[in-house]
Parts: C-alpha cells; sequence; structure tokens
C-alpha cells in the first residue's frame, strides 16, 4: 500500500505552548483517517501542517511523496478549515467560482464542477444568496462544497459535519465514503464517535502527541472499551 | 489567470460594499470642499479704512462692493482696533495700502480690487500720464505671495488620496486575515506574489478613479491653482496612492482588528501631514526637518506643490518620483514576505 501522507518527528510551539510534540503519522491512500482528540490537543494545528498553511518547528511532511509546502501539490488536496472562510459579499456561486478558479478550472468544466458539488451538499437552490444570508450549516455546507470543487486527491477536512443535521450528515457521509470508492484519500477531526466509527484508521490526539492509533476496533480492544467513546475517556483517564 | 480571479473577486467585494465606496468616493470631496470652505471667505464683505481720499474716490469704492471707513489719521493700530480689512493711505505721490492679511485669500482679493479701481482712478484724474499713482503695500501678518489654500491645496489632495486608499485597502487585507479567507486562498496553489499583485491590481482600479476625482474636483469644483498639467498631477497622486496601497496591505499584518488597524492613523498618517509641508518647519531643529524625508507624503506634497503651485512638469519632480517608487518596491517586497507566516513557499 502507498503512503499518501508521512509525518516525521513534527513539532511545533506558539510562544512557550508545546502544541505539537514529536508526531508520528502515516496514512495509506484511499483511507478514511479520523483525527480524535480533547479541544485544544492540537488537532487543527496538525492537518494546517499537513496542508502545509503553517510551518513546523521541527520535523518533516511529506505528501505523495512530495515534501510539503509545495504548490504542486495544492492542486490535489481539498481543504476545509474548522472555521468558514468564506467571503459574506458573495454569493455561493461566486465563492465556489471563486476558488474554483484558484485551481485554474474555467468554461464548462467550471459550472459542471460547481453544479455536481452544490447538489452533493444540497445547495443548488440558495447558490444565488449571498453568503451574508446563509445560515450557519449552509456555510459548512459551502466550505466543503470548495474543498470538493476541484476532485482532489486527498481531502482534509477540519470538523466537516459540525453544525449539520442528522439527514445531511449522512448523506455527507455517503458523499465521502463514494469518494473513498474512487481511491481518494480523506483525513478528517471530528468531535462526533459516530462519526470516528465509520473511519477506517483513527489516531488520538492529546496534548499535542499521538497517543494511539489503529483501526476503530484495535482501539476498542486496546482501551478495553465497548465504543469509541469509551476508548476516548480510557485515554484520557490515563493520561492523567 | 488566478489574478484575474482574485482582481474580479476584490473588486465585486468593493461594488457590493456601496458604503466603503462611498467613503472612497465622497469623503475626499466632502473634506476638501469643508477645507476650501475654512480657508477660502471671498465672499466676504470687506471693510477698508481710507486717508485722504477724495469723495470720488470712495465712491467708486463703495460701487464696488468695499465698506469705506473715512480716517483723518490712522496706522496699522487702527487696523487691528477696528478689525478693518485693509488702509488706503493716499499721498501726493502715491498711495500706501496695509492689508491685515488674517486671511491671505480675501488680503489678495482687497489687492485686486484696489490696484483696479485706483488704475482706473488715476486715467480719470487727468495730467499724470504716466497711469495711476504708485501703490505701495504693506502686510501686517505674512506677505503678498501667502495664500493659504493655494498652498495647502496641492498638499490636500496629495493627502486625501494617500489616507482613503491607506485606509481602505489595510482594512481590506485585514478582513481577509480575521476571517481565514485569506489563510484558505493559501492552501490553494496561488503564489505569493500573485495575491500581493492582486490586491495592488483590484484596489488599484479604485484608486485610480479615486485620483482622478478628487483631482478634478479640485481643479475645476474648487478653482484649485493649477499651474502644470493636470495629468503630471494625477501621475504624482497615482504613486501616491501606490504607496499607501502598499503600506496599508503591510501595515494590515501587524493588525488583529479593523480598531487596530484605525490605530495606526494617529502613528503613521497624521505625523505625516505635520511633515508634508502643511506647517511650517522653518523653525524646528534641523534633526526634525529631516524627519519628514522618511515621510513618503512629504515627497507626494513636495511634487505637488511644484507641478500645481509654481508650474513645474514631471521632469522637474523626478527625484521625488522616484523615492514614492522606491517606497511601494520595498512595501511590495516586505508584503510577499510578510505572507511567509502563513506559507514558506
Ligand atoms: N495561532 C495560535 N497562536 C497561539 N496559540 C495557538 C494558535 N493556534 C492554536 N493555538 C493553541 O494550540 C493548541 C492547539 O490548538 P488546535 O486548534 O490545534 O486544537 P484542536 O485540537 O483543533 O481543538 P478543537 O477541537 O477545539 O478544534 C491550543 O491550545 C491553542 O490555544
Ligand atoms: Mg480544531
Amino acid at each position: 500500500m502507498n503512503h499518501m501522507i508521512r509525518v516525521k518527528g513534527l513539532s511545533k510551539s506558539f510562544g512557550k505552548q508545546r502544541v505539537l510534540k514529536d508526531i508520528e503519522l502515516t496514512v495509506a491512500e484511499g483511507q478514511i483517517y479520523g483525527l480524535i482528540g480533547p479541544s485544544g490537543s492540537g488537532k487543527t494545528t496538525l492537518v494546517k501542517m499537513i496542508v502545509g498553511i503553517d510551518s513546523p518547528d521541527s520535523g518533516t511532511v511529506t505528501v505523495m511523496d512530495k515534501r510539503v509546502p509545495d504548490l504542486g501539490l495544492l492542486q490535489d488536496i481539498g481543504y476545509m478549515a474548522q472555521s468558514d472562510a468564506l467571503y459574506p459579499e458573495l454569493t455561493g456561486k461566486e465563492n465556489l467560482a471563486f476558488f474554483a478558479s484558484l485551481f485554474n478550472l474555467k468554461g464548462s468544466r467550471l459550472k459542471e464542477r460547481i453544479d455536481y458539488v452544490a447538489k452533493i451538499v444540497d445547495l443548488e437552490t440558495s447558490l444565488n444568496k449571498k453568503v451574508a444570508a446563509y445560515s450557519g450549516g449552509m456555510k459548512r455546507r459551502l466550505s466543503l462544497a470548495i474543498a470538493l470543487v476541484h476532485d482532489p486527491k486527498l481531502l482534509i477536512l477540519d470538523e466537516p459535519t459540525v453544525g449539520i443535521d442528522p439527514e445531511l450528515r449522512q448523506s455527507v457521509w455517503q458523499e465521502l465514503l463514494e469518494l473513498m470508492a474512487q481511491g481518494k484519500t480523506i483525513i478528517l477531526t471530528t468531535h462526533v464517535m459516530d462519526e470516528a466509527a465509520k473511519c477506517e484508521m483513527i489516531a488520538l490526539v492529546r496534548d499535542g502527541g499521538i497517543l494511539a492509533s489503529g483501526s476503530p476496533e484495535e482501539l476498542k480492544a486496546k482501551f478495553g472499551a465497548s465504543d469509541l467513546e469509551g476508548v476516548f475517556l480510557a485515554a484520557g483517564r490515563g493520561a492523567e | 489567470m488566478r489574478i484575474s480571479a482574485l482582481v474580479k473577486r476584490i473588486m465585486l467585494q468593493m461594488f457590493r460594499d456601496k458604503r466603503t465606496l462611498a467613503l472612497l468616493f465622497l469623503a475626499p470631496l466632502l473634506v476638501l470642499t469643508l477645507m476650501y470652505l475654512i480657508f477660502d471667505s471671498n465672499e466676504e464683505e470687506m471693510t477698508l479704512g481710507v486717508v485722504g481720499g477724495n469723495e470720488m474716490l470712495i465712491e467708486t469704492l463703495e460701487t464696488q462692493g468695499i465698506q469705506v471707513a473715512d480716517f483723518e489719521s490712522a496706522d496699522s493700530g487702527t487696523v487691528l482696533k477696528k478689525s478693518l480689512d485693509g488702509l488706503l493711505e493716499i499721498e501726493a505721490d502715491g498711495a500706501m495700502l496695509t492689508l491685515e492679511n488674517d486671511d491671505p485669500a480675501k488680503a489678495k482679493a482687497l489687492l485686486a480690487q484696489i490696484s483696479q479701481i485706483l488704475a482706473l482712478h488715476g486715467q480719470g484724474s487727468a495730467e499724470q500720464n504716466t497711469s495711476s499713482p504708485a501703490l505701495e503695500t504693506d502686510y501686517i501678518y505674512g506677505n503678498e505671495d501667502t495664500e493659504f489654500f493655494d498652498v495647502i491645496g496641492p498638499i490636500l489632495v496629495g493627502f486625501f488620496v494617500f489616507f482613503f486608499v491607506f485606509l481602505i485597502s489595510g482594512i481590506g487585507l485585514l478582513k481577509e486575515r480575521v476571517s481565514g479567507t485569506l489563510e484558505r486562498v493559501l492552501a490553494t496553489p496561488v503564489k505569493r506574489w500573485e495575491i500581493v499583485a492582486a490586491y495592488l491590481a483590484g484596489f488599484g482600479i479604485f484608486a485610480v478613479i479615486q485620483t482622478t476625482i478628487v483631482v478634478f474636483f479640485a481643479i475645476w469644483i474648487l478653482d484649485m491653482v493649477m499651474e502644470g498639467e493636470i495629468w503630471h498631477v494625477i501621475v504624482i497622486n497615482l504613486m501616491l496612492a501606490l504607496v499607501a496601497l502598499s503600506l496599508g496591505i503591510l501595515l494590515s499584518t501587524f493588525a488583529g482588528s479593523e480598531f487596530q488597524m484605525v490605530q495606526f492613523i494617529p502613528l503613521v498618517i497624521v505625523p505625516q501631514i505635520f511633515f508634508s509641508g502643511l506647517f511650517p518647519l522653518d523653525g524646528m531643529a534641523d534633526w526634525l526637518q529631516n524627519l519628514g524625508r522618511i515621510m513618503p507624503l512629504y515627497y507626494g506634497a513636495d511634487a505637488l506643490k511644484a507641478v500645481m503651485y509654481r508650474g513645474e512638469g514631471l521632469i522637474d519632480v523626478w527625484e521625488d518620483l522616484l523615492v514614492l517608487g522606491l517606497f511601494a518596491l520595498l512595501f511590495i517586497v516586505l508584503n510577499i514576505l510578510a505572507l511567509k507566516r502563513y506559507r514558506k513557499l
């Protein structure tokens, strides 16, 4: 199996606070990889470094055998930030078109992709509305659509389903599994253990380090818990 | 391609934001007009003290709309005491006009009117074939060269272009930083220089429109002195706008919110007003006077004054333009480097 992402000895501090400590992580191609862990444990910081929009103090990130940061690589990465980064003055369609053109999509392909991703996140009818008039969940869905618009090989999603209702959440997950079936690699962070259970591999992030990683079954066995919620709590007790 | 997408988006955002557009285009005109009204009060009635004038002269003065106060004898003290705008003393061999000159525009208008009247009067009263009696002038404040709005007008034009472009471009990029869209844009294959270039182009288009409006408004509507060529004035202002644009974007790096961006105004903008020539610096220590040389507005104001007030051309102010160009270049390079904070590449 090919390695999609390989993180080696990654460390990062903000001022005196060490946010990431010597992180080692490998993600295989075609996997859905989940990062779980308490708030403030460093998940967002880690995924930003994988994208290449924040630089580590030490350590390396390699994606598709290229050392991050790499401009060419970004063409193959779809990133969804934890906080929606959208232009409220523009409509949903204009936001999509703007980011799509940064990925050099144009003409009929651009239109096609916009229609396709809008359908996935169920925003077809609101595309011509200004984002300022969107609800929280709609903004979240638009952010996801933007991450998908250029059909990237690797998706990096920071809490993609926060604020999305259960019905839509299910259809989003269906789409993620569908993308995985097409051979895409997905790395996502989540606080929802049901979602984590759908991942092939999970890493437990705690205090800037990876406490444990493995398939949901392996983790349950390791911590002697009946579900992932139990794993999360057991890991928390163990750390104290 | 990416640049044009960025530029298109910046323009779209601006067009949707009517308030900011109005601030950019109308605020400079409004403030400039106010300054003009404050410093240029031609319309007021003028009062002139006259010593030794005959009835015919006084009558002519009054038909010209000047209030005349006849005195047996008077001096400059009388002018101040009776708050006259001037004092005209007619003597055998000529006339002496003492102008209060508290308001240079007013003094100049009065002088023009009186020399005209004296010229007519002199011709009318026969034998002196060599035209009118010599008119000597004396100023209580300032001198004959002062016409305040003439001097500060060009500086004001440059200042407003600088200030509003600085503020709006700075806040524009700041909004992107705060909302996270800048980071999001950097997660696409766009190059750092492309972002800076797009910002310069996107806001630059608005700066060009604003500059043109302000310059034409100042010259045509406010009748500001314009000895040189209009397009020279526009070129200088565009250079100033470019510096303001790149400086605004750069300083937004160091601001965490719109309010913090506004805090740069007293730090970065106000000192430039002091050193741009709006206030006389002659009395200051040399090192203080030289402080102006690190400020872009100093060079812009110098060039604008040269062209608008003294009628020089772009060739005469090439040094100012060069310095402005270097300022812009420096800020642009720093901008590209500052984006490294997000992405090393
Ligand atoms: N720009 C920054 N400056 C200073 N500290 C930061 C910065 N970004 C993150 N941190 C700190 O780094 C730590 C990890 O933050 P991070 O956002 O990675 O957590 P997280 O695991 O994503 O949390 P959450 O689940 O709440 O999103 C936190 O303690 C946070 O305060
Ligand atoms: Mg996070």
